[in-house]
């Protein structure tokens, strides 16, 4: 079901309100995905402004949550979707709440920028890195939900054992600062938030991204080994 | 190869039924009307004590399939049937089959309730009269078992040497139903059983049938898609005379394995 046909319903009223559902899904994920990379960044460049911008903006995402889950049990009651257009449905009510969740790590990674703004932080690569592959992975989890990419949904599943090695790095790396120097223990305990926050989105995408799996082939993979689901390659 | 199936819930294998639990046996049947072919090779086993639909478009051969269960097409002169169908092992299309005796024991409820011109009461015991019983407490008994299997018993007690079309609909479907079982058939054929009804009534007879599944192989065709979803346990989906897809309910309707399916249950144009 490499193709979800979703212009192909003898009632062309769900077809739109399908696609309408499906394109907030998308909107939701561009939005996100902002906010994602200007969190990330005021804390790279100790931005106050933008640090708050995005906690202001987070109401939006939390906005498209509820508006997304109102449409799909609307959907549900009138039109009792089968088939795929079921696994779509659960699909876009599994991934606007796992979006949502990343939306608060990102709102959490801005407040930590502004408790930390003007304090001397150990700057760290380690979690420069693992936040450019967690924006990388999270647009890519958006990419294979909207093109019903199962190779890339797989790609971005994998993914995720670089952040979590990267997150334990990280861990070793601030556990020094904080046995060189104990006054440093409550920035730092800031810096270990953030990067357990960028660790946990690397988690949510890769929970999309078995969403995405179970739409295009039916196959439940939540708790899959990595060796099953990447028997699915095409 | 990773054995994907371990992924998810286990389903019913239809492939590996034994013999003691499968109810009938259609083995490759073709169906001529004339020089129309209206069923192409058609294959299945149906699991005992379970209901199993029949979906499809109209015209699909849902209900010639399950007419040709139990020799309803006999009757259409024009009507040729190739292939086989057992029912515990022995074809009942052979010679030596008696018609009448196989009809008592795959029983068949149609889309319209046709209860005959009598009270309740003699509407239910009607086939054990045939049969030749008269005895009185024999009658008495099937008829409460028989309406209380229908789920009707409470509703007609009263009243059961009434005519039987002062009943609802609904109620006289089930009165169908209670007639339909009170000769003890193994399978009962029912064809678009609620088409006629109304929501209340249609739930009521669904409520029926899942109970009816205890003590019966049920078999259904039905239009209504969300009726097949809720009561069967297996669904076979026809297009065109043939058997496109046939499995577990439940697989059916989440992740259909052929397209054409997909589209007809997704209510999308092929």
């Amino acid at each position: 079901m490499e193709n979800l046909n979703l212009n192909r319903h003898i009632s062309g009223q769900f077809n739109t309100e399908l696609e309408s559902v499906r394109n907030q899904v998308m909107q939701m994920g561009g939005l996100i995905e902002q906010q994602l990379i200007d969190a990330l960044t005021a804390m790279a460049d100790n931005d106050l402004e933008l640090a708050r911008e995005v906690i202001v903006k987070d109401n939006e995402v939390n906005q498209f949550e509820t508006r997304v889950d109102q449409e799909c049990s609307r959907i549900i009651a009138k039109r009792q979707p089968a088939a795929s257009d079921l696994r779509l449905i659960l699909t876009i009510m599994k991934t606007v709440t796992e979006l949502e969740r990343v939306g608060d790590s990102v709102a959490a990674i801005a407040k930590m920028a502004i408790e930390n703004h003007g304090k001397k932080v150990p700057s760290l690569i380690g979690l420069e890195n693992m936040g450019q592959i967690v924006i990388k992975m999270l647009h890519n989890s958006l990419d294979s939900f909207t093109r019903l990419d199962l190779n890339t949904a797989i790609a971005v599943h994998n993914e995720d054992k670089k952040v979590n090695r990267q997150y334990e790095s990280i861990l070793r790396e601030l556990m020094t600062f904080m046995m060189e120097d104990p006054r440093s223990v409550p920035f730092v305990l800031n810096v270990l938030a953030s990067a357990r926050a960028i660790e946990r989105i690397g988690d949510r995408c890769q929970n999309i991204c078995e969403q995405v799996v179970y739409l295009v082939k039916g196959i439940d993979v939540r708790h899959a080994t990595e060796e099953e689901i990447n028997s699915l390659i095409e | 190869m990773i054995d994907l199936s371990n992924l998810n819930a286990k389903t019913n294998d239809l492939n590996t039924l034994t013999p003691e639990n499968t109810a009938l046996e259609i083995k490759n049947l073709d169906l001529f009307y004339g020089d129309k072919q209206a069923l192409h090779n058609v294959s299945m086993k149906i699991p005992k004590g379970k209901v199993t639909a029949f979906i499809g478009p109209s015209g699909c051969g849902k209900s010639t399939l399950l007419r040709c269960i139990n020799r309803m097409n006999d009757l259409v002169e024009i009507c040729r049937v190739d292939g086989n169908i057992e029912l515990q092992g022995i074809n009942i299309y052979d010679k030596s089959v008696d018609v009448a005796s196989l009809r008592r024991r795959i029983g068949m409820v149609f889309q319209r309730p046709n209860p005959f011109p009598k009270s309740i009461y003699e509407n239910v015991v009607y086939g054990l009269r045939l049969q030749g019983i008269n005895d009185r407490r024999t009658l008495d008994e099937a008829c409460e078992t028989s309406l209380r299997g229908a789920a009707l018993w409470n509703e007609v007690k009263d009243r059961l040497h009434d005519n039987a079309f002062g009943l609802s609909g609904g109620q006289q479907q089930r009165l169908v139903i209670a007639r339909a079982i009170a000769i003890g058939p193994e399978v009962l054929l029912l064809d678009e059983p609620t088409s006629a009804l109304d929501p209340i009534s249609t739930l009521t007879v669904e409520e029926l049938i899942t109970e009816l599944k205890k003590k019966f192989t049920v078999v259904i065709v039905t239009h209504n898609m969300q009726q097949a979803a809720r009561v069967s346990d297996q669904t076979a989906f026809m297009y065109m005379g043939k058997l496109i897809e046939y499995s577990d309910t439940n697989t059916l309707f989440t992740s259909p394995k052929q397209k054409q399916t997909e589209d007809y249950i997704t209510g999308r144009y092929g």
